[in-house]
């Protein structure tokens, strides 16, 4: 009997697991052990395994991701949560400086297998410093592997893996996906770099929305397919390493790419998809690219501007429209009310 | 050679010898350039890894900063290893991929130094978590600068291994500048131990460069938390820098500080200190036996072949 979980309680079932299975790992960051657990995420996890191995922490980002880290050398398999990645940037030093580097710098004599959950999520109101999704950053830096889950399905898939995963691994987690429902699997299993996947095919353009922006993707594709376009939507899931042979076969096949960054795209992973794309086909094919993502400005809280800060499915399709036929029509679909808030089915 | 190990002053002479005479080499190779590594000498500050390190079991594991030759050797890390390092040489501690600023000796608990000051402070606190929750008897030395005390990630780590009573002792080697900027400079309480307090674990400050007063105040404290005294401790060591912040020479001429500023520490020099408490004869064999050692040393990196191609990308991700 196939099983219908939240975003939120596949974390928790994966984290629960691999506490479970290995006493190496612990989990700890602001508030893991207060009531209302991460989303509940981290619910029950200090009653099972103790306050040794679950706890919450003083707010000293930057000395806890150093503590991680130390943690790791000594044997351990830290899972850091951070409630919101803004914080996260309280931490730069130690993951950019040590946690990515130590392997290499000292000869691969040591490994540090740290976690990193870091939330993300659209403004609602929050502003300016709790909005942000700077997972590019973290791309750009070799010995760190960031992965970025959209169903349910990989929520619990990616975070066994990372946790698994003898190397660091930024765990991006975007706060509206957490009430997406989706069929999880009881027994553990790992989603592995290179299995980007291709959710709905297509022929006329391809379609990559990261973490939430997937779902805008879904709806973009819904619209898309009213208007006579077929857009093929893949979800790239880890972005570091990136499976770009996925996204390469299908842009051979569709000659137009657009990839929805669920961030700025000034340097964004949008940016790096689509680079390593034409870099591999031009010459070969006819190529169209486009990137989408967050205004390059500070995200405002008031809901007009807001509004207008990120992308949606009528905005991604409108865009895909243009591409696919080859100049501006300013063609918007009507918003259409079962498409305001799709269930995300994945793995398929 | 097991009258110097067993005597404790032919032990510590031992080692301030070997590691003031490995730094002098470093220092007299340096123009050569091949050595191309920024090198920040210990010269002058051997005592405080000396005398911690004297009172170390092997299991026990050192964290500290780039200034990080002096608590390598001291803690046992590996000669040739080390000048293999320094000459990038794939034979070096970290394959010619650390350099000198991040000698590594795991088989000896040397656990890394870090180019970014006070970075390693946090590493070592959550190493001594791991140790305390996989019920361990080791315990950790975080080494790091006065300079380190000023870093946010100083009082972070502090704060977290007070209210979890970690087994570590924090080490702070102050030699009272950062690079050339003067304690006195860079805040208005210079009271280091006072902070280290104010979190809540005992702090005591050494003075002198005393290298067997060092060995002996730490030696007892190490000892307490091995027999399940909680920690952690916090020790501030006055110490000085006879060298330039990062290269070979002596640095007096940039009017920062004055050759008068460190005549006492110069004439308090630990090696000479302790070199005229031993036997002449002894001595002589001590000192003959580490400059084979090195003249070895060097020779072994000499002799060493560079990493090939291929390490460029080696180790980057777990293979």
């Amino acid at each position: 009997m196939e099983r219908n979980f939240s975003y939120a309680d596949a974390i928790k079932e994966a984290t629960d697991q691999e506490m479970g299975r290995d006493p190496c790992v612990v989990v700890f960051g602001l508030d893991v052990d207060d009531p209302k657990g991460i989303q509940g995420t981290t619910s029950g996890l200090v009653e099972k395994y103790g306050a040794e191995r679950v706890f919450g922490t003083p707010l000293s980002e930057d000395g806890m991701t150093g503590a991680a880290i130390g943690m790791a050398l000594a044997g351990l398999r830290p899972v850091h949560i951070h409630i919101r990645m803004d914080f996260l940037l309280l931490a730069m030093n130690q993951l950019i400086n040590v946690a990515a580097k130590a392997r290499y710098m000292y000869g691969g004599q040591v490994q540090v297998p740290i976690v990193v959950r870091a939330m993300i999520g659209k403004s609602w109101g929050q502003g300016a410093q709790h909005s942000q999704s700077p997972y590019s950053f973290f791309m750009h830096v070799p010995g760190l592997k960031v992965v970025a889950p959209t169903t349910p399905y990989d929520a619990k898939g990616c975070l066994i893996h990372a946790i698994r995963d003898n190397d660091p691994v930024l765990y991006i987690e975007h706060r509206i996906l957490h009430f997406q429902r989706g069929p999880v699997p009881e027994a553990a299993y790992g989603t592995s770099p290179g299995n980007a996947r291709v959710v709905v095919e297509g022929t006329d353009a391809t379609l990559v929305g990261i973490s939430y922006m997937q779902v805008e993707c879904m709806r973009a594709q819904r619209y898309l397919d009213a208007a006579g376009i077929r857009a093929e939507v893949i979800d790239p899931i880890w972005l570091s390493p990136l499976d770009i042979d996925t996204i390469e076969q299908s842009v051979r096949k569709t000659g137009r790419l657009c990839v929805v960054d669920n961030g700025w795209m000034s340097c964004g992973a949008g940016s790096e998809i689509i680079a390593q794309v034409v870099e591999r086909l031009q010459g070969l094919r006819d190529l169209r690219v486009h990137r989408m993502g967050f205004a390059p400005t500070t995200c405002p809280p008031t809901p007009s501007l807001e509004d207008l800060f990120y992308p949606n499915g009528q905005k991604i399709a409108s865009a895909v429209f243009d591409l696919v036929r080859g100049t501006k029509h300013h063609w918007m679909p009507d918003e259409r009310a079962d498409l305001q808030e799709i269930e995300f089915k994945g793995p398929f | 050679m097991s009258e110097i190990a067993t005597d404790k002053y032919a032990r510590v002479y031992h080692q301030l010898f070997r590691i003031r005479r490995v730094e002098e080499e470093i220092a007299q190779v340096y123009p050569t350039d091949k050595i191309k590594s920024p090198v920040h000498l210990s010269i002058g500050q051997e005592s405080v890894a000396v005398g911690v390190c004297d009172t170390l079991l092997p299991e026990d594991v050192v964290f500290g900063s780039y200034r990080c030759h002096a608590f390598y050797l001291a803690k046992g890390g590996d000669l040739n290893k080390m000048i293999a390092e320094l000459y990038g040489k794939v034979t070096g501690c970290a394959r010619g991929k650390g350099g000198s600023m991040h000698l590594i000796d795991l088989a000896h608990g040397v656990m890394g130094a870090s180019a970014v000051v006070g970075t390693t402070i946090a590493n070592a606190v959550g190493y001594a978590y791991a140790l305390k929750l996989q019920r361990k008897n080791a315990i950790v030395v975080s080494f790091f600068g006065d300079g380190a005390t000023e870093e946010g990630v100083f009082h972070e780590s502090m704060n977290f291994a007070a209210l979890k009573e970690l087994p570590i002792l924090f080490v702070c080697e102050n030699n009272l500048y950062a690079i050339h900027t003067h304690l006195s400079r860079r805040r208005k309480s210079a009271n280091i131990c006072e902070r280290a307090r104010s979190y809540g674990m005992p702090a005591e400050f050494i003075d002198g460069n005393d290298v067997l007063q060092i060995r002996e105040r730490i030696g007892t404290v190490a000892g307490a938390l091995r027999n399940g005294a909680t920690g952690p401790y916090f020790f501030e060591c006055m110490t000085y820098r006879f060298r330039e912040h990062v290269g070979p020479n002596e640095d007096y001429h940039l009017g920062y500080r004055s050759r008068e500023e460190a005549e006492p520490w110069l004439k308090n020099d630990s090696v000479k200190v302790l070199g005229r408490l031993l036997d002449p004869d002894l001595r002589r064999r001590i000192e003959s036996q580490v400059e084979a050692e090195i003249r070895k040393a060097f020779l072994f990196a000499e002799e060493s072949p560079f990493p090939e191609d291929h390490e460029l990308f080696l180790d980057v991700l777990e293979a």
